[in-house]
Protein backbone atom coordinates (compact mmCIF):
# COMPACT_ATOMS: atom_id res chain seq x y z
CA UNK A 1 0.00 0.00 0.00
CA UNK A 2 1.42 3.81 -0.80
CA UNK A 3 2.10 5.76 2.10
CA UNK A 4 0.72 8.64 0.51
CA UNK A 5 -1.42 9.03 -2.45
CA UNK A 6 -2.13 12.47 -4.41
CA UNK A 7 -4.91 11.83 -6.82
CA UNK A 8 -5.93 14.37 -9.58
CA UNK A 9 -5.10 17.48 -6.95
CA UNK A 10 -5.71 20.72 -7.89
CA UNK A 11 -4.69 23.97 -5.68
CA UNK A 12 -6.04 27.52 -6.99
CA UNK A 13 -5.55 30.65 -5.20
CA UNK A 14 -7.82 32.99 -6.61
CA UNK A 15 -7.18 32.32 -10.34
CA UNK A 16 -3.47 31.97 -9.64
CA UNK A 17 -3.50 28.15 -10.71
CA UNK A 18 -0.67 26.57 -8.06
CA UNK A 19 -1.02 22.93 -8.81
CA UNK A 20 -2.82 21.46 -11.85
CA UNK A 21 -4.03 17.87 -11.68
CA UNK A 22 -1.30 16.18 -10.01
CA UNK A 23 -1.32 12.97 -9.23
CA UNK A 24 1.68 10.55 -7.41
CA UNK A 25 2.07 7.74 -5.24
CA UNK A 26 4.78 7.11 -2.68
CA UNK A 27 5.33 3.90 -1.25
CA UNK A 28 6.27 3.41 2.51
CA UNK A 29 10.31 3.90 3.06
CA UNK A 30 10.31 5.86 0.01
CA UNK A 31 13.02 9.15 0.14
CA UNK A 32 11.42 11.37 -2.99
CA UNK A 33 13.08 14.15 -4.07
CA UNK A 34 10.83 16.97 -5.14
CA UNK A 35 12.58 19.00 -7.72
CA UNK A 36 11.19 22.15 -9.62
CA UNK A 37 12.12 26.01 -10.36
CA UNK A 38 10.83 28.39 -8.00
CA UNK A 39 7.27 28.74 -8.22
CA UNK A 40 6.58 25.35 -9.42
CA UNK A 41 4.01 24.39 -6.91
CA UNK A 42 6.29 22.48 -4.88
CA UNK A 43 5.07 24.36 -1.53
CA UNK A 44 1.83 23.91 -2.61
CA UNK A 45 2.15 20.48 -2.81
CA UNK A 46 3.60 20.14 0.32
CA UNK A 47 1.53 22.15 2.16
CA UNK A 48 -1.61 20.06 1.10
CA UNK A 49 0.18 17.04 2.51
CA UNK A 50 0.70 18.80 5.73
CA UNK A 51 -2.43 19.32 5.93
CA UNK A 52 -1.41 23.39 6.06
CA UNK A 53 -4.86 24.04 3.66
CA UNK A 54 -6.99 21.37 1.93
CA UNK A 55 -6.57 21.44 -2.14
CA UNK A 56 -9.14 22.61 -4.10
CA UNK A 57 -10.16 19.67 -6.33
CA UNK A 58 -8.80 15.98 -5.99
CA UNK A 59 -7.91 13.82 -2.99
CA UNK A 60 -4.83 13.31 -1.29
CA UNK A 61 -4.28 11.06 1.52
CA UNK A 62 -1.33 10.03 4.10
CA UNK A 63 -1.01 6.65 5.25
CA UNK A 64 -4.62 5.81 4.47
CA UNK A 65 -6.10 8.95 6.12
CA UNK A 66 -8.03 11.77 3.81
CA UNK A 67 -5.92 15.07 4.53
CA UNK A 68 -9.80 17.18 4.41
CA UNK A 69 -11.77 14.71 6.39
CA UNK A 70 -9.12 13.37 8.81
CA UNK A 71 -6.62 15.88 9.20
CA UNK A 72 -6.09 15.86 12.84
CA UNK A 73 -5.14 11.71 11.81
CA UNK A 74 -2.75 12.94 9.21
CA UNK A 75 -0.76 15.30 11.26
CA UNK A 76 -0.45 12.97 13.80
CA UNK A 77 1.92 10.83 10.96
CA UNK A 78 3.48 14.02 9.31
CA UNK A 79 6.05 16.08 10.86
CA UNK A 80 6.80 18.69 8.52
CA UNK A 81 9.59 21.33 8.39
CA UNK A 82 8.01 24.69 6.55
CA UNK A 83 10.26 26.42 3.92
CA UNK A 84 10.68 29.52 6.02
CA UNK A 85 12.54 27.90 9.25
CA UNK A 86 9.74 28.88 11.54
CA UNK A 87 10.91 29.03 15.52
CA UNK A 88 10.05 31.17 18.26
CA UNK A 89 13.28 33.33 18.63
CA UNK A 90 12.50 33.70 21.85
CA UNK A 91 12.16 30.13 23.28
CA UNK A 92 14.79 28.29 24.70
CA UNK A 93 15.79 25.21 22.51
CA UNK A 94 14.06 22.49 25.19
CA UNK A 95 11.21 24.45 25.87
CA UNK A 96 10.16 25.18 22.57
CA UNK A 97 10.38 21.61 21.96
CA UNK A 98 8.33 20.66 25.04
CA UNK A 99 5.85 22.51 23.64
CA UNK A 100 5.98 21.16 19.91
CA UNK A 101 5.60 17.41 22.22
CA UNK A 102 2.34 18.45 23.84
CA UNK A 103 1.10 19.48 20.76
CA UNK A 104 1.63 16.34 19.11
CA UNK A 105 0.10 14.23 22.09
CA UNK A 106 3.41 13.23 23.47
CA UNK A 107 2.47 11.45 26.53
CA UNK A 108 3.76 13.40 29.70
CA UNK A 109 5.55 10.67 31.03
CA UNK A 110 7.70 10.46 27.18
CA UNK A 111 8.24 13.75 26.75
CA UNK A 112 11.59 14.46 28.31
CA UNK A 113 13.25 11.20 26.83
CA UNK A 114 11.48 11.92 23.28
CA UNK A 115 13.25 15.60 23.84
CA UNK A 116 16.55 13.85 24.57
CA UNK A 117 16.49 11.89 21.79
CA UNK A 118 15.79 14.25 18.82
CA UNK A 119 18.01 16.67 20.56
CA UNK A 120 20.69 14.11 20.54
CA UNK A 121 19.88 12.80 16.52
CA UNK A 122 20.03 16.82 15.33
CA UNK A 123 23.46 17.07 17.23
CA UNK A 124 21.99 19.52 19.48
CA UNK A 125 23.18 19.22 22.93
CA UNK A 126 25.82 21.64 23.02
CA UNK A 127 22.65 24.29 22.50
CA UNK A 128 19.72 22.69 24.37
CA UNK A 129 19.23 25.55 26.80
CA UNK A 130 20.05 28.45 24.84
CA UNK A 131 17.33 31.12 23.31
CA UNK A 132 16.76 30.15 19.90
CA UNK A 133 17.38 33.43 18.28
CA UNK A 134 20.99 33.78 19.36
CA UNK A 135 21.82 31.02 17.83
CA UNK A 136 23.61 30.29 14.29
CA UNK A 137 21.24 29.79 11.04
CA UNK A 138 22.26 25.73 11.31
CA UNK A 139 21.22 25.70 14.61
CA UNK A 140 18.42 27.30 14.13
CA UNK A 141 18.20 24.86 10.99
CA UNK A 142 18.31 21.41 13.08
CA UNK A 143 16.07 22.72 15.78
CA UNK A 144 13.44 22.94 12.75
CA UNK A 145 14.44 19.56 11.42
CA UNK A 146 14.06 18.67 15.41
CA UNK A 147 10.45 19.92 16.04
CA UNK A 148 10.01 17.69 12.73
CA UNK A 149 11.10 14.74 14.48
CA UNK A 150 9.21 15.25 17.71
CA UNK A 151 6.70 11.65 18.08
CA UNK A 152 8.49 10.20 15.68
CA UNK A 153 6.31 10.82 12.41
CA UNK A 154 6.46 7.92 9.81
CA UNK A 155 6.40 10.80 6.92
CA UNK A 156 8.68 13.48 7.13
CA UNK A 157 8.03 16.31 4.66
CA UNK A 158 11.02 18.73 4.00
CA UNK A 159 10.80 21.93 1.99
CA UNK A 160 14.24 22.78 1.36
CA UNK A 161 15.91 21.96 4.68
CA UNK A 162 19.73 23.06 3.46
CA UNK A 163 19.07 26.39 1.67
CA UNK A 164 20.94 29.30 3.02
CA UNK A 165 23.55 26.67 4.99
CA UNK A 166 27.42 26.93 4.68
CA UNK A 167 28.82 23.85 2.70
CA UNK A 168 29.58 21.66 5.90
CA UNK A 169 26.39 22.34 7.42
CA UNK A 170 24.84 20.93 4.15
CA UNK A 171 26.72 17.88 4.30
CA UNK A 172 25.67 17.44 8.06
CA UNK A 173 21.76 17.91 6.97
CA UNK A 174 22.19 15.30 4.37
CA UNK A 175 23.72 13.06 5.83
CA UNK A 176 20.46 13.40 9.14
CA UNK A 177 17.93 13.27 5.87
CA UNK A 178 19.43 9.84 4.46
CA UNK A 179 19.76 8.42 8.09
CA UNK A 180 16.14 9.30 8.72
CA UNK A 181 15.70 8.06 5.48
CA UNK A 182 16.37 4.66 6.78
CA UNK A 183 13.14 4.03 8.44
CA UNK A 184 10.48 6.60 7.37
CA UNK A 185 8.89 8.14 3.97
CA UNK A 186 10.94 10.91 3.26
CA UNK A 187 9.93 13.72 0.83
CA UNK A 188 12.28 16.72 0.42
CA UNK A 189 12.05 19.78 -1.96
CA UNK A 190 14.94 21.12 -3.36
CA UNK A 191 16.23 22.97 -6.47
CA UNK A 192 19.76 21.88 -5.37
CA UNK A 193 20.20 19.03 -7.64
CA UNK A 194 23.05 17.73 -6.14
CA UNK A 195 21.02 16.97 -3.13
CA UNK A 196 18.65 14.98 -5.06
CA UNK A 197 21.39 12.55 -6.08
CA UNK A 198 23.29 12.08 -2.96
CA UNK A 199 20.08 11.52 -0.95
CA UNK A 200 16.91 10.44 -3.00
CA UNK A 201 15.59 7.28 -4.59
CA UNK A 202 13.26 8.56 -6.71
CA UNK A 203 12.59 12.20 -8.05
CA UNK A 204 9.33 14.00 -8.75
CA UNK A 205 10.10 17.01 -11.21
CA UNK A 206 7.25 19.62 -11.36
CA UNK A 207 7.05 22.61 -13.07
CA UNK A 208 4.04 25.37 -13.50
CA UNK A 209 1.97 23.04 -11.29
CA UNK A 210 2.62 19.66 -13.11
CA UNK A 211 4.36 16.55 -12.77
CA UNK A 212 6.74 16.24 -15.40
CA UNK A 213 8.79 13.28 -14.49
CA UNK A 214 8.35 10.73 -11.61
CA UNK A 215 10.79 7.72 -11.37
CA UNK A 216 14.33 6.53 -10.04
CA UNK A 217 17.58 8.40 -11.06
CA UNK A 218 18.46 5.35 -13.72
CA UNK A 219 14.94 5.91 -15.15
CA UNK A 220 15.13 9.05 -15.95
CA UNK A 221 18.78 9.06 -17.00
CA UNK A 222 17.81 5.96 -19.14
CA UNK A 223 14.38 7.81 -20.56
CA UNK A 224 16.29 10.79 -21.38
CA UNK A 225 19.47 9.91 -22.77
CA UNK A 226 19.46 7.18 -25.23
CA UNK A 227 23.10 8.19 -26.73
CA UNK A 228 25.82 7.59 -24.32
CA UNK A 229 28.64 10.23 -24.88
CA UNK A 230 32.62 10.26 -24.55
CA UNK A 231 34.87 12.71 -24.18
CA UNK A 232 38.11 12.46 -26.05
CA UNK A 233 41.67 14.38 -25.88
CA UNK A 234 43.56 13.87 -28.41
CA UNK A 235 46.99 15.01 -29.89
CA UNK A 236 46.38 14.97 -33.92
CA UNK A 237 44.84 17.10 -36.57
CA UNK A 238 41.58 17.88 -35.79
CA UNK A 239 39.72 17.04 -39.44
CA UNK A 240 41.60 13.60 -39.98
CA UNK A 241 41.10 12.95 -35.96
CA UNK A 242 36.99 13.52 -36.29
CA UNK A 243 36.95 11.85 -39.53
CA UNK A 244 38.19 8.65 -37.83
CA UNK A 245 35.91 9.28 -35.23
CA UNK A 246 33.18 9.41 -37.24
CA UNK A 247 33.64 5.91 -39.07
CA UNK A 248 33.16 4.13 -35.82
CA UNK A 249 30.44 1.69 -35.60
CA UNK A 250 27.80 3.05 -33.23
CA UNK A 251 28.58 6.87 -33.48
CA UNK A 252 25.64 9.54 -34.58
CA UNK A 253 27.55 12.89 -34.16
CA UNK A 254 31.17 13.63 -33.33
CA UNK A 255 31.26 17.29 -32.22
CA UNK A 256 33.34 19.98 -29.79
CA UNK A 257 32.90 20.28 -26.33
CA UNK A 258 30.49 23.69 -25.46
CA UNK A 259 32.74 24.78 -22.82
CA UNK A 260 36.22 24.59 -22.61
CA UNK A 261 39.13 26.19 -20.87
CA UNK A 262 42.29 26.35 -22.86
CA UNK A 263 45.54 25.54 -21.49
CA UNK A 264 48.71 26.63 -21.61
CA UNK A 265 50.08 22.55 -22.42
CA UNK A 266 47.89 20.91 -24.91
CA UNK A 267 49.32 23.15 -27.63
CA UNK A 268 47.76 20.85 -30.80
CA UNK A 269 45.46 19.09 -28.63
CA UNK A 270 41.69 18.86 -29.87
CA UNK A 271 38.83 18.01 -27.70
CA UNK A 272 35.83 16.17 -28.89
CA UNK A 273 32.64 14.54 -27.72
CA UNK A 274 31.76 11.50 -29.41
CA UNK A 275 27.74 10.83 -29.05
CA UNK A 276 27.23 6.88 -29.65
CA UNK A 277 24.35 4.03 -29.10
CA UNK A 278 25.30 0.53 -28.23
CA UNK A 279 27.96 -0.98 -26.07
CA UNK A 280 31.09 0.69 -24.47
CA UNK A 281 33.30 2.21 -27.33
CA UNK A 282 35.63 3.34 -25.03
CA UNK A 283 38.21 0.82 -25.84
CA UNK A 284 37.44 1.21 -30.02
CA UNK A 285 38.50 4.59 -29.74
CA UNK A 286 41.34 4.60 -28.24
CA UNK A 287 43.02 1.72 -30.18
CA UNK A 288 41.87 3.80 -33.31
CA UNK A 289 44.12 7.01 -32.16
CA UNK A 290 46.98 4.73 -31.24
CA UNK A 291 46.73 2.65 -34.50
CA UNK A 292 47.20 6.21 -36.26
CA UNK A 293 50.27 7.23 -34.04
CA UNK A 294 48.67 10.44 -32.84
CA UNK A 295 48.75 10.86 -28.72
CA UNK A 296 45.71 9.86 -26.82
CA UNK A 297 45.45 12.07 -23.71
CA UNK A 298 42.09 11.57 -22.35
CA UNK A 299 39.04 9.19 -22.98
CA UNK A 300 36.29 9.91 -20.23
CA UNK A 301 32.20 8.60 -20.44
CA UNK A 302 30.55 11.05 -19.63
CA UNK A 303 27.03 10.39 -17.42
CA UNK A 304 24.35 12.97 -17.78
CA UNK A 305 24.03 14.84 -14.50
CA UNK A 306 20.68 15.29 -13.30
CA UNK A 307 21.45 19.29 -14.24
CA UNK A 308 21.25 17.89 -17.86
CA UNK A 309 18.31 16.14 -17.13
CA UNK A 310 16.50 18.32 -15.40
CA UNK A 311 17.36 21.66 -18.10
CA UNK A 312 16.15 19.29 -20.75
CA UNK A 313 12.84 18.90 -19.32
CA UNK A 314 11.75 22.07 -18.08
CA UNK A 315 12.65 22.90 -21.88
CA UNK A 316 10.87 20.32 -23.35
CA UNK A 317 7.75 21.13 -21.73
CA UNK A 318 8.35 24.59 -22.69
CA UNK A 319 8.36 24.26 -26.23
CA UNK A 320 5.29 22.11 -25.85
CA UNK A 321 3.38 23.68 -23.01
CA UNK A 322 0.13 22.17 -24.32
CA UNK A 323 1.26 18.34 -24.44
CA UNK A 324 0.08 16.42 -21.54
CA UNK A 325 2.68 15.77 -18.90
CA UNK A 326 5.08 12.47 -18.98
CA UNK A 327 2.48 11.14 -16.63
CA UNK A 328 -0.75 11.74 -15.84
CA UNK B 1 -7.55 20.64 27.24
CA UNK B 2 -5.77 20.91 24.26
CA UNK B 3 -5.69 24.23 23.90
CA UNK B 4 -3.29 24.25 27.12
CA UNK B 5 0.34 23.57 25.14
CA UNK B 6 -0.53 26.51 23.55
CA UNK B 7 -1.44 28.68 26.87
CA UNK B 8 2.03 27.77 28.37
CA UNK B 9 3.90 28.53 25.00
CA UNK B 10 2.44 31.79 25.12
CA UNK B 11 2.55 32.38 29.01
CA UNK B 12 6.25 31.25 28.56
CA UNK B 13 7.23 33.89 25.53
CA UNK B 14 5.31 36.84 27.73
CA UNK B 15 7.33 36.28 30.67
CA UNK B 16 10.44 35.46 28.32
CA UNK B 17 10.63 38.56 26.67
CA UNK B 18 9.38 41.15 28.91
CA UNK B 19 6.46 42.30 27.16
CA UNK B 20 4.65 40.94 30.17
CA UNK B 21 6.83 42.76 32.54
CA UNK B 22 6.73 46.31 30.75
CA UNK B 23 3.43 46.45 29.87
CA UNK B 24 2.46 45.31 33.60
CA UNK B 25 5.11 48.48 34.71
CA UNK B 26 3.05 50.68 32.85
CA UNK B 27 0.17 49.09 33.97
CA UNK B 28 0.87 49.99 37.90
CA UNK B 29 2.39 53.20 37.11
CA UNK B 30 -0.61 54.83 35.79
CA UNK B 31 -3.33 52.95 37.67
CA UNK B 32 -1.28 53.82 40.87
CA UNK B 33 -1.11 57.67 40.19
CA UNK B 34 -4.40 57.69 39.16
CA UNK B 35 -5.27 56.37 42.17
CA UNK B 36 -3.28 58.87 44.36
CA UNK B 37 -4.83 61.77 42.23
CA UNK B 38 -8.31 60.15 43.01
CA UNK B 39 -7.75 59.83 46.58
CA UNK B 40 -6.60 63.27 47.04
CA UNK B 41 -9.40 64.48 45.53
CA UNK B 42 -12.00 62.16 47.74
CA UNK B 43 -10.25 63.30 50.68
CA UNK B 44 -10.23 67.13 49.74
CA UNK B 45 -14.05 67.11 47.94
CA UNK B 46 -15.62 64.01 49.11
CA UNK B 47 -15.52 64.67 52.84
CA UNK B 48 -15.19 61.47 53.17
CA UNK B 49 -18.87 60.85 52.41
CA UNK B 50 -20.04 58.69 50.09
CA UNK B 51 -16.74 56.54 48.72
CA UNK B 52 -18.35 54.75 45.62
CA UNK B 53 -19.51 58.48 44.27
CA UNK B 54 -16.92 60.10 44.58
CA UNK B 55 -13.86 57.71 44.78
CA UNK B 56 -14.69 54.32 42.74
CA UNK B 57 -16.27 55.61 40.06
CA UNK B 58 -13.67 58.00 39.24
CA UNK B 59 -11.03 55.34 39.89
CA UNK B 60 -12.42 52.40 37.74
CA UNK B 61 -12.94 55.04 35.28
CA UNK B 62 -9.46 55.88 34.97
CA UNK B 63 -8.64 52.09 35.09
CA UNK B 64 -10.98 51.95 31.96
CA UNK B 65 -8.65 54.28 29.76
CA UNK B 66 -5.24 52.39 31.02
CA UNK B 67 -6.48 49.20 30.00
CA UNK B 68 -7.10 50.74 26.89
CA UNK B 69 -4.10 51.82 26.21
CA UNK B 70 -2.12 48.67 27.56
CA UNK B 71 -4.53 45.81 25.75
CA UNK B 72 -3.50 46.45 22.46
CA UNK B 73 0.21 46.73 23.24
CA UNK B 74 -0.35 43.10 25.04
CA UNK B 75 -2.46 42.05 21.75
CA UNK B 76 -0.55 42.75 18.97
CA UNK B 77 1.69 40.26 18.86
CA UNK B 78 -0.85 37.10 19.48
CA UNK B 79 -1.48 36.14 15.81
CA UNK B 80 0.96 38.73 13.96
CA UNK B 81 4.02 37.58 14.75
CA UNK B 82 3.67 33.94 14.55
CA UNK B 83 2.52 34.98 10.92
CA UNK B 84 5.32 37.50 10.68
CA UNK B 85 7.78 34.15 12.17
CA UNK B 86 6.01 31.60 9.73
CA UNK B 87 5.57 29.75 13.10
CA UNK B 88 1.61 29.54 12.53
CA UNK B 89 2.60 27.37 9.89
CA UNK B 90 4.16 25.14 12.54
CA UNK B 91 0.78 25.55 14.74
CA UNK B 92 -1.37 24.83 11.84
CA UNK B 93 0.76 21.79 10.34
CA UNK B 94 0.47 20.02 14.31
CA UNK B 95 -2.35 18.03 15.63
CA UNK B 96 -4.34 21.32 17.03
CA UNK B 97 -7.69 22.94 15.94
CA UNK B 98 -7.52 26.18 15.42
CA UNK B 99 -9.91 26.99 18.42
CA UNK B 100 -7.08 25.10 20.53
CA UNK B 101 -4.90 27.23 19.17
CA UNK B 102 -7.27 30.72 19.45
CA UNK B 103 -8.64 29.92 22.99
CA UNK B 104 -4.79 28.98 24.58
CA UNK B 105 -3.95 32.81 23.18
CA UNK B 106 -6.82 34.59 24.37
CA UNK B 107 -6.64 32.86 28.19
CA UNK B 108 -2.98 33.35 28.22
CA UNK B 109 -3.33 36.90 27.77
CA UNK B 110 -5.98 37.32 30.08
CA UNK B 111 -4.08 35.81 32.34
CA UNK B 112 -1.13 38.29 31.96
CA UNK B 113 -3.90 40.84 32.05
CA UNK B 114 -5.69 39.62 35.15
CA UNK B 115 -2.45 39.56 37.15
CA UNK B 116 -1.84 43.10 36.41
CA UNK B 117 -5.44 43.62 37.48
CA UNK B 118 -4.80 41.50 40.64
CA UNK B 119 -1.77 44.00 41.51
CA UNK B 120 -4.10 46.95 41.56
CA UNK B 121 -5.73 45.58 44.78
CA UNK B 122 -3.04 46.78 46.59
CA UNK B 123 -4.25 50.41 46.35
CA UNK B 124 -7.53 49.53 48.14
CA UNK B 125 -6.03 47.48 50.86
CA UNK B 126 -3.77 50.06 51.56
CA UNK B 127 -6.83 52.62 52.17
CA UNK B 128 -9.01 49.99 53.78
CA UNK B 129 -5.91 49.93 56.60
CA UNK B 130 -6.40 53.30 57.42
CA UNK B 131 -10.20 53.73 56.53
CA UNK B 132 -13.02 51.34 56.40
CA UNK B 133 -15.39 51.20 53.87
CA UNK B 134 -17.48 48.44 52.00
CA UNK B 135 -15.64 46.02 50.04
CA UNK B 136 -18.86 45.50 47.34
CA UNK B 137 -18.62 48.25 45.20
CA UNK B 138 -14.53 47.92 44.61
CA UNK B 139 -14.99 44.48 43.97
CA UNK B 140 -17.89 44.84 41.21
CA UNK B 141 -15.61 47.42 39.57
CA UNK B 142 -12.85 44.95 39.40
CA UNK B 143 -15.30 42.49 37.94
CA UNK B 144 -16.32 44.67 34.95
CA UNK B 145 -12.27 45.62 34.69
CA UNK B 146 -12.04 42.20 33.87
CA UNK B 147 -14.98 41.74 31.67
CA UNK B 148 -13.53 44.49 29.58
CA UNK B 149 -10.77 43.66 29.51
CA UNK B 150 -11.83 39.97 27.86
CA UNK B 151 -13.74 42.17 25.73
CA UNK B 152 -10.81 44.18 24.60
CA UNK B 153 -8.28 41.04 24.33
CA UNK B 154 -11.04 39.31 22.08
CA UNK B 155 -10.89 42.57 20.16
CA UNK B 156 -7.36 42.65 19.72
CA UNK B 157 -6.73 38.94 18.95
CA UNK B 158 -9.32 39.22 16.09
CA UNK B 159 -7.49 42.13 14.67
CA UNK B 160 -4.06 40.85 15.47
CA UNK B 161 -5.10 37.65 12.85
CA UNK B 162 -6.02 39.60 10.23
CA UNK B 163 -2.06 40.93 9.23
CA UNK B 164 1.51 40.15 10.13
CA UNK B 165 2.64 43.44 11.21
CA UNK B 166 2.35 44.28 15.00
CA UNK B 167 2.11 47.98 14.85
CA UNK B 168 -0.55 47.58 12.37
CA UNK B 169 -2.43 45.19 14.42
CA UNK B 170 -2.03 47.63 17.76
CA UNK B 171 -3.36 50.43 16.13
CA UNK B 172 -6.01 48.65 14.22
CA UNK B 173 -6.82 47.57 17.61
CA UNK B 174 -7.21 51.10 19.01
CA UNK B 175 -9.07 52.25 15.94
CA UNK B 176 -11.79 50.23 16.94
CA UNK B 177 -11.45 50.53 20.58
CA UNK B 178 -12.11 54.35 20.47
CA UNK B 179 -14.66 53.68 17.96
CA UNK B 180 -16.50 52.17 20.18
CA UNK B 181 -15.97 54.64 22.89
CA UNK B 182 -16.66 57.69 20.85
CA UNK B 183 -20.01 55.85 19.53
CA UNK B 184 -22.14 57.72 22.28
CA UNK B 185 -19.76 60.56 22.64
CA UNK B 186 -22.12 62.87 20.85
CA UNK B 187 -25.51 61.54 21.53
CA UNK B 188 -27.10 64.77 19.07
CA UNK B 189 -25.40 63.97 16.28
CA UNK B 190 -26.29 60.32 15.97
CA UNK B 191 -29.76 61.93 16.48
CA UNK B 192 -32.49 60.35 18.79
CA UNK B 193 -34.18 57.51 16.68
CA UNK B 194 -30.32 56.25 16.92
CA UNK B 195 -29.10 56.67 20.00
CA UNK B 196 -30.72 54.09 22.27
CA UNK B 197 -29.03 50.88 19.82
CA UNK B 198 -25.92 52.89 19.52
CA UNK B 199 -25.64 52.92 23.41
CA UNK B 200 -26.50 49.37 23.85
CA UNK B 201 -23.41 48.67 21.51
CA UNK B 202 -21.00 51.22 23.34
CA UNK B 203 -18.40 48.94 25.26
CA UNK B 204 -17.50 52.07 27.79
CA UNK B 205 -21.26 52.74 29.03
CA UNK B 206 -22.09 48.95 29.62
CA UNK B 207 -18.80 49.91 31.92
CA UNK B 208 -20.42 52.41 33.45
CA UNK B 209 -22.95 50.38 35.90
CA UNK B 210 -19.83 48.46 37.24
CA UNK B 211 -18.05 51.80 38.31
CA UNK B 212 -20.80 52.97 40.38
CA UNK B 213 -21.14 49.47 42.02
CA UNK B 214 -23.59 47.85 40.55
CA UNK B 215 -23.61 44.73 38.66
CA UNK B 216 -26.20 44.11 35.82
CA UNK B 217 -26.98 40.77 34.41
CA UNK B 218 -27.39 42.32 31.12
CA UNK B 219 -23.78 44.10 31.13
CA UNK B 220 -22.16 41.00 32.02
CA UNK B 221 -24.01 38.80 29.23
CA UNK B 222 -23.12 42.10 26.70
CA UNK B 223 -19.40 41.36 27.51
CA UNK B 224 -19.59 37.92 27.43
CA UNK B 225 -21.02 37.75 24.02
CA UNK B 226 -18.89 40.91 22.84
CA UNK B 227 -15.86 38.25 23.95
CA UNK B 228 -17.44 35.17 22.02
CA UNK B 229 -18.33 37.34 18.37
CA UNK B 230 -14.57 38.25 18.37
CA UNK B 231 -13.23 35.03 19.07
CA UNK B 232 -15.51 33.55 16.67
CA UNK B 233 -14.20 36.25 13.70
CA UNK B 234 -11.12 35.36 14.88
CA UNK B 235 -11.62 31.72 13.86
CA UNK B 236 -13.30 33.09 10.42
CA UNK B 237 -9.98 34.80 9.89
CA UNK B 238 -7.87 31.68 10.58
CA UNK B 239 -10.42 29.79 8.35
CA UNK B 240 -9.63 31.93 5.51
CA UNK B 241 -6.42 30.50 4.54
CA UNK B 242 -7.92 27.30 3.57
CA UNK B 243 -9.26 29.76 0.05
CA UNK B 244 -6.57 32.26 0.95
CA UNK B 245 -3.16 30.26 0.62
CA UNK B 246 -1.42 31.95 3.61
Amino acid sequence: MSMIEVENVTKRFGHILAVDRISFYIAKGEVIGFLGPNGAGKTTAMRILACFFPPTSGRASVGGHDVVTHALQVKQLVGYFPERVSVYPDLPVRSFLDFVAEAKDVPRAERKREIGRVIESCGLEAVSDRIIGHLSKGYRQRVGIAQALINRPQVLILDEPTIGLDPEQVVEIRKLIRDLGAERTVILSTHILSEVSSVCDRVIIINQGRILASESLAELRAQLHRTRVVRVEVEGPEPQVRGVLERLPGVETVRRPELRVRKPEDNGAVALVVEYTGDDIRKQVSRTVLEHGWGLLEVRSLEPTLEDMYLQLIRDEEQAPRIESLRD
Amino acid sequence: MKFLCVFKKELRLYFGSFIAYSLATAFLLLTGYFFYTDMIFYDLFGDFQDITASLWVYYFQDVRFVTMLILPLLTMRLFAEEKKLGTIELLWTYPLKDPHIILGKFFACLLVYVLMVLCTFAYPSLLASVHTFSWGPPLAGYLGVILLGATFIACGTFISSLTENQVVSAMSTYGVLVFFWFLNWNEEAVGPQFVGTVIRFSLFDRFEDFSKGVINVADVTFFVLATLFFLCLTLQSLESRKWRGT
